[in-house]
C-alpha cells in the first residue's frame, strides 16, 4: 500500500494551503449540500465565478437542474459575429474579463497568493525552457504547452490537501508543480533521459508518484476519470478522507469514459472533482464540433451532481471554486464538475502553429493572460511591489538554469532497460512466479 | 471432503480471499443483490456488505477504470464481467491503462477481471466468446483459463494475490458440469505453470479450458485403438509455460494444439510458433491446430456444433497426425 511521503515544495504548499483552507472549510461547511452557486452568487461583483451552477447535488424533482444564470454575461450561444457559431462556448467570456478586471475575492493571505504567483510563473517558465530544448532538438517527442491555462492548473491543484490525489493531463504541468514535481523531472521526461521518473520509458508529463498523490495519465482522453473515481472509491473504503481531482478538456468530454466515469462516481458518491478545461480547441477542432451545448458544466445535470463555471484565467476564482468542491467531496457530498473557461494560447503541440485559430481570438485572450491579471491584482492590492515580483522571477530563472543543467547531465537509459519491468515482481513468498517477471 | 462444482470452486476462492484479506472487493453488474446471473457471487453481499460487493451501472470501462484506480491505492479489486464478451467494452482501460502501467511508471495494478467465457451453451455471438487472443498481445497482462475445479479455485486465489492485472476466463460450460474434490488448505495454483493432465507416449494435445475435457474423452477412445495421448493443460495462457510445452514436444514429437478460439491470431498460433522456434528439431510432423473457424459464434445448435471442436474432430486429427 502506498504511503504518502514527504514532498519538497509541494508538501510545503499543501500544508500552508491547508491552513488557509480551514477558514474556507468552515464557511463551506455551512453550505454543504446546497447548490454551490448560491453561495457564489451572493459574493461581491468581483467574484470570478461567471455563471450559475447548473445542477443541484440532491436528487428528486425539486433538484431539477436549471440553466439559471445568476449574473454576468449570457452564456447561451450568441448569434453575433463571425466565425459562425464555432466558438459559441467561449463567447460567455468575451469582453468580460481583461487585464483590468478584478479577480475573485479570496481568503488566501498574501504569502499564499505569492506562492500561487510563483507556481504560475514557474509553470510558464518551465515550458519556455522546454521550448528552448525542443528547438535545440533535445526533446525527442512532442512538446505540449499549457500557456494561457496556468491559472486553471495551479489554482485547482492548490486547493488540495497533502493526502489528496490528482490525475493531471498533458496541459497540467502547473498542477504537478504544485504537488511537488521538480522542473528537472519534467525536462528529463521530455528529453527521454535515463534519470527521468520513468527511466526513459515514457515521456512528457506521463509519470506518476503516489507518494506525491500523482497518478500518471494515458493519452486516451477520458480514461483517467473512471480511474480517479476508483482512487476516490479506495480512499473512501480505506477511510483516508482523501479527495481525487482530475482534469479533462472540452474534446475529452465527448468520450464514453467521461460519461461512464462521472456517472459511476455520482452513483457511488465518491469524493471526485473533475475540472473540465474549456480551452476552445481539441487539437484543431473547435468546441462546437464536440457538443451542441455552450457550457460543459451543463453536463453535470445528467449525473445529478453540482456543476459550476469558473473564469479559468482567474487563479483566485479557480482556487475558491475548486476548494469548495473539494471540501464538499471530503464531507461526503460526492463528485462535482467544474468548467474552467480558458484558452489554449498555442497549438496542440509545439509543431502545430494553430493557423486554424482566428488571430482575433488569440488577441482577445492575450488580454486576459492569467499571469498578467494576477500581477495586476497583486500590485493594485498592495500585496507585492514590482520589485518583489521581479525578484521571484529572477529566483525562478536561476533555479531553472540549475534544473536544466541537472537534466541535461543525465545519461540516456541503457538499451536493455527496454525489457525491464513489464510485470510487477511477485512477493518473495511466491518466488516461483517471480522468476517469470518478463515473459520472453 | 465434499465434491464441489467448478462454479462453486470459483465462489469459494473469492469468498475465502475476501475473508482472508480486507483489501479484496468485488464490483460488477448484478453481483450484489442478485448474486450474478450464474449465482457465482450468491450470498456475498449478505456476508461482506455493499461496501465490498458493489453493484455498478452498465459501464464496463468505468468498472475496470475504477478497479485500476483502487488497485493502485492498495486495494485488490475483482471485476466481474457478466459475460466475458463484454470485456471488449473495457478494452482501452485494460490494454492502455492496466497492462502497461507498471512498465511505464513502476506502479503496480493488482487487479482481477473475471467472467464466464466460452460456447456450447447456445449463447450466440455475444455470450460465447473466448477473447484471450485479444489480450495475449498486451504486455503486462496475465491470462488464466482453468479447466478443472481445483485449478479454478487455486488459480483465482493466485490471481487475486498477484501484483499484476490478471484476466481470469472461466468456462461457463464447465460451471455445473464438472465436480471434484478440492485439495485441502489454500490450494493456490501458481500462475504460469501448465499441468500434465495425462501422460502418454504417442502424441501430445496442448489445450486449456473446456477443451481439456474433450481431449481427455478423445484419449480414452484412442487408447482403445492403441494411440496413447499425452495431454498438457496450459491453465495459464499468458505467460505461457514454454518449458512444459517444449518438454512434451520432445517426448512425443507430434503435437495438436486444441483451443476454442477462432483460428487466426489465436493462442494456438502463438503456441505453435514457439514450438516451431524452439522445438522444431524434435518434431516428426507438422504441428496441427484444431480451433474454431474464423466466423462469429453461431446460434443454432447445428451451426454451433459444426463450429466448435468436438471429440470426433479431434480423434480424426489425431489419427491423421499419428499416420506420419
Amino acid at each position: 500500500m502506498a504511503k504518502r511521503g514527504s514532498v519538497s515544495s509541494g508538501k510545503k504548499a499543501g500544508k500552508k494551503a491547508g491552513k488557509a483552507g480551514k477558514t474556507t472549510g468552515k464557511r463551506t461547511g455551512k453550505t454543504a449540500g446546497k447548490t454551490i452557486a448560491k453561495t457564489t452568487g451572493k459574493k461581491d461583483p468581483g467574484d470570478g465565478v461567471v455563471a450559475a451552477a447548473v445542477a443541484a447535488g440532491a436528487a428528486g424533482p425539486e433538484a431539477r437542474p436549471r440553466g439559471r444564470r445568476l449574473r454576468g454575461p449570457r452564456l447561451e450561444p450568441s448569434s453575433a459575429s463571425a466565425p459562425g457559431d464555432d466558438l459559441r462556448g467561449l463567447r460567455g467570456l468575451r469582453g468580460l474579463r481583461d487585464l483590468r478586471a478584478r479577480l475573485a475575492p479570496t481568503e488566501l493571505p498574501r504569502e499564499r497568493q505569492l506562492e500561487l504567483y510563483r507556481f504560475m510563473k514557474l509553470n510558464r517558465m518551465v515550458e519556455e525552457r522546454l521550448g528552448n530544448l525542443y528547438r535545440q532538438g533535445k526533446v525527442v517527442g512532442g512538446l505540449y504547452s499549457s500557456r494561457g491555462q496556468e491559472a486553471t492548473s495551479v489554482g485547482s491543484a492548490y486547493a488540495l490537501e497533502p493526502q489528496d490525489f490528482m490525475g493531471p493531463l498533458i496541459r497540467n504541468l502547473g498542477s504537478m508543480l504544485v504537488r511537488g514535481v521538480q522542473p528537472r523531472e519534467v525536462m528529463m521526461q521530455y528529453m527521454a533521459k535515463g534519470g527521468s521518473p520513468t527511466g526513459g520509458k515514457d515521456g512528457n508529463t506521463h509519470f506518476g508518484d503516489l507518494r506525491r498523490g500523482l497518478v500518471a495519465p494515458i493519452s486516451m482522453l477520458g480514461a483517467l476519470i473512471p480511474v480517479m473515481a476508483g482512487v476516490a472509491l479506495a480512499g473512501k473504503m480505506q477511510g483516508k478522507n482523501l479527495v481525487a481531482l482530475t482534469y479533462i478538456g472540452d474534446g475529452g468530454t465527448s468520450t464514453g469514459d467521461f460519461h461512464e466515469g462521472l456517472n459511476l462516481a455520482a452513483v457511488l458518491q465518491v469524493p471526485l472533482v473533475v475540472i473540465a478545461e474549456h480551452n476552445g480547441y481539441a487539437y484543431s477542432t473547435p468546441t462546437a464540433r464536440q457538443m451542441r451545448i455552450p457550457d460543459i458544466a451543463i453536463r453535470a445535470a445528467a449525473y445529478g451532481i453540482p456543476g459550476e463555471i469558473v473564469d479559468g484565467n482567474d487563479v483566485l476564482a479557480v482556487h475558491a471554486v475548486t476548494r469548495r468542491a473539494v471540501e464538499r467531496a471530503r464531507a461526503g457530498g460526492g463528485p462535482s464538475l467544474i468548467e474552467a473557461k480558458t484558452f489554449r494560447m498555442k497549438g496542440h503541440a509545439e509543431h502545430d502553429d494553430a493557423g486554424y485559430v482566428p488571430p482575433e481570438l488569440f488577441e482577445s485572450w492575450r488580454r486576459r493572460d492569467p499571469i498578467e491579471r494576477f500581477e495586476r491584482h497583486l500590485l493594485a492590492g498592495g500585496l507585492a511591489t514590482a520589485e518583489e515580483l521581479a525578484r521571484i522571477t529572477a529566483a525562478l530563472d536561476a533555479e531553472l538554469v540549475a534544473e536544466m543543467d541537472q537534466a541535461l547531465a543525465s545519461p540516456m537509459p541503457p538499451p536493455e532497460r527496454a525489457l525491464e519491468g513489464v510485470y510487477a515482481p511477485a512477493p518473495a513468498a511466491e518466488g516461483a512466479e517471480g522468476a517469470k517477471v518478463a515473459e520472453r | 471432503m465434499s465434491v464441489v462444482t467448478y462454479l462453486e470452486a470459483i465462489r469459494q476462492a473469492m469468498w475465502e480471499e475476501m475473508e482472508r484479506d480486507p483489501r479484496v472487493f468485488l464490483l460488477g453488474q448484478d453481483v450484489g443483490t442478485y448474486g450474478g446471473p450464474f449465482r457465482v457471487t450468491a450470498g456475498m453481499l449478505e456476508r461482506f456488505g455493499p461496501e465490498r460487493v458493489i453493484d455498478t451501472p452498465i459501464s464496463e470501462s468505468a468498472m475496470v477504470g475504477a478497479a485500476i484506480g483502487a488497485a493502485m491505492m492498495g486495494m485488490l479489486p475483482i471485476v466481474e464481467m457478466q459475460f466475458i464478451d463484454f470485456i471488449s467494452c473495457a478494452f482501452n482501460q485494460i490494454i492502455n491503462f492496466a497492462g502497461p502501467n507498471h512498465y511505464r511508471w513502476g506502479q503496480k495494478v493488482p487487479l482481477v477481471i473475471r467472467g464466464p467465457a466460452g460456447g456450447n451453451v447456445h449463447g450466440s455471438a455475444f455470450h460465447s466468446q473466448n477473447p484471450e487472443s485479444y489480450f495475449q498481445h498486451t504486455p503486462g497482462l496475465k491470462i488464466v483459463a482453468p479447466g478443472t475445479a481445483a485449478d479454478a479455485r487455486g488459480l483465482l486465489k493466485a490471481a487475486i494475490r498477484d501484483p499484476n492485472p490478471v484476466l481470469f476466463f472461466e468456462h461457463k460450460y464447465l460451471y455445473r458440469r464438472i465436480k471434484e474434490e478440492l485439495p485441502a488448505g489454500d490450494g493456490v495454483v501458481p500462475i504460469g505453470q501448465a499441468r500434465l493432465a495425462r501422460a502418454g507416449r504417442d502424441l501430445s494435445v496442448i489445450t486449456y479450458g473446456a477443451m481439456l475435457h474433450l481431449a481427455l474423452e478423445a484419449a480414452d477412445r484412442l487408447a482403445a485403438e492403441g494411440i496413447d495421448l499425452e495431454i498438457l493443460d496450459l491453465r495459464t495462457v499468458k505467460p505461457l509455460d514454454e518449458e512444459a510445452i517444449i518438454a512434451t514436444v520432445r517426448k512425443t514429437n507430434k503435437v495438436i494444439v486444441l483451443t476454442e478460439e477462432q483460428l487466426t491470431g489465436s493462442v494456438a498460433g502463438e503456441v505453435t510458433a514457439r514450438i516451431a522456434e524452439r522445438g522444431f528439431a524434435w518434431l516428426d510432423a507438422p504441428v496441427m491446430r484444431l480451433c474454431c473457424p474464423d466466423t462469429p459464434v453461431p446460434y443454432s445448435p447445428t451451426l454451433e456444433e459444426f463450429y466448435l471442436p468436438n471429440v470426433e474432430k479431434l480423434v480424426e486429427r489425431v489419427r491423421e497426425l499419428a499416420g506420419y
